[in-house]
């Protein structure tokens, strides 16, 4: 289908923007200390969409915050990791020197555009305060700048909408906005939580085209971060799947769709309808996810799954490595396992 | 915009209509006259008053003649100091209560806010515990006793200040201390709670995003957010503060219209207590006039609300 014309227009180099190594993040409560994040690894190359998916509280959004530099300190701590961005280790800069780097070289979006914007605030000002303040031009400059980012982005009549303040736009245009804000200083990479989640479904679909018209035009690395493995399909190059702050199994798209390894992935993907396997049950995943307070110290989807052996509950697995981009975190990888039935496979 | 002010304008001549028959309606419904005085008890001196204040006529008819009085801004002579008019009264006091009530209010939302934007900014530290439990005492001392505190203390014990009326800007800290305190602590723990509100906000979360400097983000993002709750009591304070006016001019002897409206009442010396009265509510319906318009700028969702719809 039209995956074919999209390789042609989409350049994905090798160039690694973002590296993150064994990122540990860790909440300071009154309860104890929550493990959000566990020891996350990923890489991201310039020009690609990587979807970041898992159930609620897997911490998809405190992984991109980290690499935001958007964790409240306290009650939140980086425990442990590197956040390599061009080489560069973004745990180790001061606030001021993240600053240079938030809205310029790294922006987010955010699900919510009903409260994402300064109600206050005209569009215009929201628009060009980041470009004024990192690039330092003049007030004219940076109007013609918000007015070519809001055509880009699809909004009628610019000039006239930059006076305007956010209650006198739909949520649609909201969510252009806030993209067209996240894009103004030209950053390379791009982090989306959840973008259209709050969205209503024509208008989902049409801002995910806009993502994808975006990248081919600026050549930006994206993280999207959602439930919505539709929207996965539609955009992604690559997937990681996160479960109790570890990505438990990373791949290409058609490895993670065609070929899951993990019993959690193959969860997630039965959990969702498709419409080649009509008669197929929905099987939803029993169980919640462990308590983040004390994560068990073996596999943390052991409880769940149907394939747990004794192994698991007491030794995290190791990280196999099944192609250049496919890894997952299970004992079944382990040849002392049973192999597993061909029937179980969903792809 | 431009309709949302006439609508208002429109509700505060109203307001004042109102205010101004109660008061008419309350001053003849009290027992007693001008003329209980045995000096003037004389019954023909008294009849010949009567005259000249019209005060023999029908009540409708002094109705009528009070209302031209409100409309023309003429209030007539005083009755007990029967050699000055009553504008002249206002136009002596009022300037006084004026300024004292102004300061105050500048010191009380500047202090305020400021006190209440650094709690919030250093939640469950030091300053905002400090802030909080200076506020909670704030509210609970009511002005006259913080008066009387202020000029035995810093007045009469250490002599550091004048401990009475209103000559030069050092005699106004005290009264003006006394006076503001309250609304300073009021303002204080409202700022900061809705101040706490709009940290968390997503449109922040935002600006932290877009890299701003954290002094823009607090000035810029979420002051003005955040002081809508303060706008919105400003109205109730305002006629707080004009009220408290009253008891803090009679403990530091400024001869504010404080002075003059207490004696009128007193005296049934009907012209002053109609005609400071009415000055008074007037000038309060005004002021929450203008508040309404500052909200209205503040909040651009009221602003324009009829004017364009959705996108
Ligand atoms: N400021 C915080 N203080 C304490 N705990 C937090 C804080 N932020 C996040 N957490 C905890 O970290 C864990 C991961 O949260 P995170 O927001 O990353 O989940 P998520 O994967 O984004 O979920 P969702 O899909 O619901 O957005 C959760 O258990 C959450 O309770
Ligand atoms: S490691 Fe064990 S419990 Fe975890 S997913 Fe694999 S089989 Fe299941
Ligand atoms: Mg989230």
């Amino acid at each position: 289908m039209n995956e074919r014309k999209k390789k042609e227009k989409k350049m994905i180099s090798d160039e690694k923007v973002l590296q993150v190594n064994n990122l540990q993040v860790s909440f300071r409560t009154y309860g104890g200390e929550v493990e959000a994040v566990r020891g996350v690894d990923f890489d991201l190359y310039k020009g690609e969409t990587l979807a970041i998916v898992g159930e609620s509280g897997c911490g998809k959004s405190v992984t991109s915050n980290a690499i935001m530099g958007l964790i409240p300190q306290p009650p939140g701590i980086i425990k442990n990791g590197h956040i390599l961005f061009k080489g560069k280790d973004l745990t180790k800069l001061t606030k001021g020197e993240l600053r240079k780097i938030q809205g310029v070289d790294i922006s987010m979006i955010f699900q919510d555009p009903m409260t994402a914007l300064n109600p206050t605030l005209t569009i215009g000002e929201q628009l060009t305060e980041g470009l004024r303040t990192h690039k330092k031009i003049g007030k004219q400059e940076a109007k013609k700048r918000a007015i070519d980012m809001l055509k880009l982005v699809g909004i009628p009549n610019p000039e006239e909408r930059l006076k305007q303040f956010p209650h006198q736009f739909s949520g649609g245009m909201r969510q252009r906005i806030v993209i067209a804000i996240a894009l103004i200083c030209d950053p390379e990479l791009l982090i989306a939580d959840e973008p259209t989640t709050a969205l209503d479904v024509t208008i989902q679909a049409q801002i995910l085209e806009l993502f994808e018209e975006i990248q081919r035009k600026k050549k930006i690395s994206i993280i999207l971060i959602t439930h919505d493995l539709g929207v996965v399909a539609k955009i992604a190059d690559r997937i990681a799947v996160m479960y109790a702050g570890k990505i438990v199994e990373i791949g290409n798209k058609r490895e993670i769709f065609y070929t899951p390894e993990h019993p959690y992935t193959r969860g997630l993907l039965n959990s969702v309808p498709r419409l080649d396997l009509e008669d197929e049950e929905l099987q939803p995943i029993e169980g919640t996810p462990p308590d983040l307070f004390s994560p068990p110290k073996g596999c943390p989807f052991t409880a769940r799954c149907d394939y747990a052996m004794e192994v698991c509950d007491h030794v995290y697995p190791f990280t196999n490595k099944l192609s250049e981009a496919h890894r997952v975190d299970c004992w079944l990888q382990d040849e002392r396992a049973k192999v597993i039935k061909n029937s179980d496979r969903v792809g | 915009m431009a309709k949302y002010i006439i609508k208002r304008f429109l509700m505060m001549i109203a307001t004042i209509l109102i205010i101004a028959t109660l008061t008419f309606a309350l001053m003849h419904t009290i027992p007693g006259s001008p003329f209980d005085d045995e000096r003037t008890s004389n019954p023909t001196i008294q009849a010949n008053l009567e005259k000249f204040y019209k005060l023999d006529e029908p009540m409708h008819i002094q109705y009528l003649y009070y209302l031209k009085s409100i409309v023309t801004f003429d209030f007539g002579p005083s009755i007990k100091k029967p050699n000055e008019s009553v504008n002249e009264l206002l136009a002596r006091g009022f300037p006084i209560s004026f300024e004292l009530g102004m300061v105050t209010i500048l010191v009380a939302l500047l202090s305020g806010v400021t006190l209440g934007t650094f709690a919030a900014l250093r939640h469950n530290g030091i300053i905002d515990y400090t802030a909080m439990t200076f506020a909670v005492v704030g509210i609970s001392v009511p002005n006259f006793v913080l008066a009387t505190l202020l000029i035995q203390q810093i007045a009469v014990n250490l002599e550091w200040l004048p401990p009475a009326t209103w000559s030069s800007p050092l005699h106004m800290i005290l009264p003006t201390l006394a006076l503001a305190t309250g609304p300073t602590a009021i303002i204080a723990r409202l700022t900061r709670s809705s101040m706490l509100e709009v940290l968390t906000q997503d449109y922040i979360k935002m600006a932290r995003a877009k890299g701003l400097s954290p002094v823009r983000i607090v000035v810029r993002h979420a002051l003005r957010n955040a002081l809508m709750p303060v706008v919105t009591i400003m109205g109730t304070m305002l006629a707080g503060i004009l009220t408290g006016t009253f008891v803090i001019e009679r403990i530091f002897a400024i001869p504010g219209m404080g002075k003059y409206f207490v004696e009128s009442i007193n005296n049934r010396d009907y012209p002053v207590i109609m005609g400071s009265t009415v000055f008074y509510s007037a000038f309060l319906v005004f002021m929450l006039f203008l508040v309404d318009i500052v909200y209205g700028f503040l909040d651009p969702r009221i602003k324009l609300h009829r004017k364009e719809g959705d996108a």
